[in-house]
């Protein structure tokens, strides 16, 4: 028969032991490099925001437009079937003000993230973005915005071609 | 299937940095698990670990690496990873490994060390987004939290002092936890709410700490139970597990529908139909203090948007009437990814068969449940154990 634990093992080292290597350690940095194969979807997804245009793709078995666009549909398991423009316009679904890089450092300009809904997708289907000309006080969910693209001779083929969401201004489609 | 329980667990201290290697940490965990079992390795028919992401050790085939530590040499032996979910989804492995009877004792062994990842493990996190539509934003894991956090708040216009009630009472009762890193007698609501602002409205005392741990199970079949005379045995009654889309901002982030539909898939193997009545006590996973309440809600134990009201009115304390993280959790003891399954699994085991000291139910309890959570906001597992 066996018996309750009553001594919970684990020698507990302090940051400074690691860093002015009182413990015995080794190192490593890994150097790896990756290019990925955008694929079908996101392909033309992509050189569609070279051209300042959102697209998507729609599912005629689900009846929705499917944004980000992909080539076939997680629920009916079909092929989608074919490409719809939709528009640069959006609802903020979610949004954070974050105090924290990548690296979890600390930054005093926070960045305003969150996702946005694209108008023309199917209901609140849409992707992660910035956003921008907005404070902590004006920015909330439900706001309406709209893409502020880079210049097209800055546009490479990537998400940051759209620098962020702003604010949709009155009577603006 | 055949019955499965629990009949043994070990875990090591959760602490920001060990000195034991995580083959080290796992032998710790699993010898004790074996010692409170009774049985030797040799009595063992497989062997199940379970370990986030490599990057965090910076060793791929991280499994292999530590796989003699779990007692793995000679037998049959698999490493599961789904993310944040591992640290109940091996258990979940253990018990098909037996429900199926390829299998009489099975070892479970979960570990992580995330403080070998310089200069932060968030580092390694910013590799598990989608390298097209999400990375070149330069994420923060955080983020996921905050959004998800945002977004549950305001369609239930839930108060941020609400949500902080989670982290005061997980950190308190982690004070009765051996293994604890955050435990805070005196922490308030105020510390909570006056904490750094990290990403909106993620404060530092809303989040859990990263750990480093390694936790063990033994689980065994009905006949074993029998042959190896246990007191105490913990049956697993139901288990459940699902994957909600990939796409992430394509879902309404205010309910985690993927843990209903674990939790449905459990209670029915459970024969639960009403699971606020029937369930007794939970451990459901904390790594922020919002995701409690977000789960509670997943598994069914509270209506969309009262897990914070039920807080509130303590019924989620130690003493009430449906204890949530009697443990500590996550906030409290700390979140070795993987490992939590000491808090989970572990915790389950510990308090229904009456072995959790300081941190035992003051109540009668024979049914309990808890899940993980993980991948980028769509992994849910989820077990339902009872005596």
């Amino acid at each position: 028969m066996g018996q309750t634990p009553q001594k919970w093992p684990g020698i507990e080292l302090s940051n400074d032991d690691l860093l002015n290597k009182k413990v015995t350690q080794t190192r490593y940095h890994p150097r790896a490099k990756f290019s990925w194969s955008a694929g079908e979807a996101m392909s033309r997804f992509l050189n569609e925001l070279k051209e300042g245009r959102l697209i998507g793709r729609e599912c005629k078995h689900c009846n929705k437009i499917l944004f980000p666009p992909r080539m076939f549909c997680e629920q009916c398991f079909k092929p989608t079937s074919k490409w719809v423009y939709i528009k640069d316009t959006g609802t903020i679904q979610t949004y954070s003000i974050s105090y924290l890089d990548k690296d979890a450092k600390r930054i005093t300009n926070p960045i305003y993230v969150g996702v946005v809904s694209i108008d023309g997708a199917s209901e609140k289907m849409g992707i992660m973005h910035y956003f921008g000309e907005v404070t902590k006080d004006t920015i909330h969910i439900g706001m309406k915005v709209k893409a502020k693209w880079k210049p097209p001779l800055e546009r490479t083929g990537s998400i940051l071609d759209i620098e962020y969401f702003r604010p949709l201004k009155e009577g603006e489609q | 299937m055949r019955k499965v329980a629990v009949i043994g667990a070990g875990m090591t201290l959760f602490r920001r940095r060990l000195m034991e290697t995580p083959k080290e940490l796992c032998f710790e965990a699993t010898r004790m698990a074996l010692d409170s079992a009774g049985i030797e390795l040799k009595d063992v028919d497989a062997v199940i670990s379970g370990s986030a992401p490599d990057g965090f050790d910076g060793v791929h085939m991280k499994g292999e690496y530590y796989s003699d530590g779990c007692g793995a040499y000679g037998k049959p032996y698999m490493r599961v990873f789904v993310g944040g979910g591992t640290g109940v989804f091996s258990a979940i492995s253990g018990w098909y490994h037996i429900a199926s009877g390829l299998a009489d004792i099975a070892l479970v062994v979960n570990e992580e060390k995330m403080s070998s990842c310089q200069p932060h493990p968030q580092s390694v996190f910013a590799h598990i987004w989608d390298p097209i539509l999400d990375r070149p934003l330069k994420p923060n894991l955080i983020w996921i939290f905050a959004m998800e956090m945002n977004r549950y708040m305001t369609v239930h216009k839930i108060k941020k002092e609400d949500i902080a009630l989670v982290a005061v009472k997980n950190k308190r009762n982690a004070v009765d936890h051996p293994c604890a890193q955050l435990a805070d007698p005196n922490i308030t609501v105020d510390d909570v709410l006056n904490s750094e602002v990290l990403a909106w409205p993620v404060q530092r005392l809303d989040i859990s700490p990263p750990s480093d741990g390694a936790a063990a199970l033994v689980m065994a079949s009905e006949d074993a139970v029998k042959r190896l005379h246990v007191e105490t045995p913990v049956w697993m009654k139901g288990v459940g597990w699902c994957i909600d889309s990939t796409m992430w901002t394509d879902r309404d982030l205010y309910f985690p529908e993927y843990v209903a539909r674990a939790a449905k898939m459990a209670y029915k193997m459970a024969k639960i139909d009403n699971p606020r009545k029937q369930i007794d006590f939970a451990e459901p996973y904390d790594p922020f203090d919002y995701k409690e309440l977000h789960h509670m809600e997943g598994l069914l134990l509270a209506k969309k948007g009262e897990a914070p009201i039920m807080t509130r009115e303590g019924v989620t304390q130690r003493d009430g009437d449906l204890p949530t993280c009697p443990s500590g959790g996550l906030l409290g003891v700390g979140n070795p990814i993987a490992a939590t399954m000491g808090v989970k699994i572990g915790e389950l085991y510990w308090q229904l068969s009456g072995q959790a000291g300081k941190r035992q139910i003051p109540h009668e309890i024979k049914t309990g449940v808890t899940n993980a959570w993980g991948d980028l906001m769509q992994y849910g597992a989820v077990a339902v154990m009872g005596v």
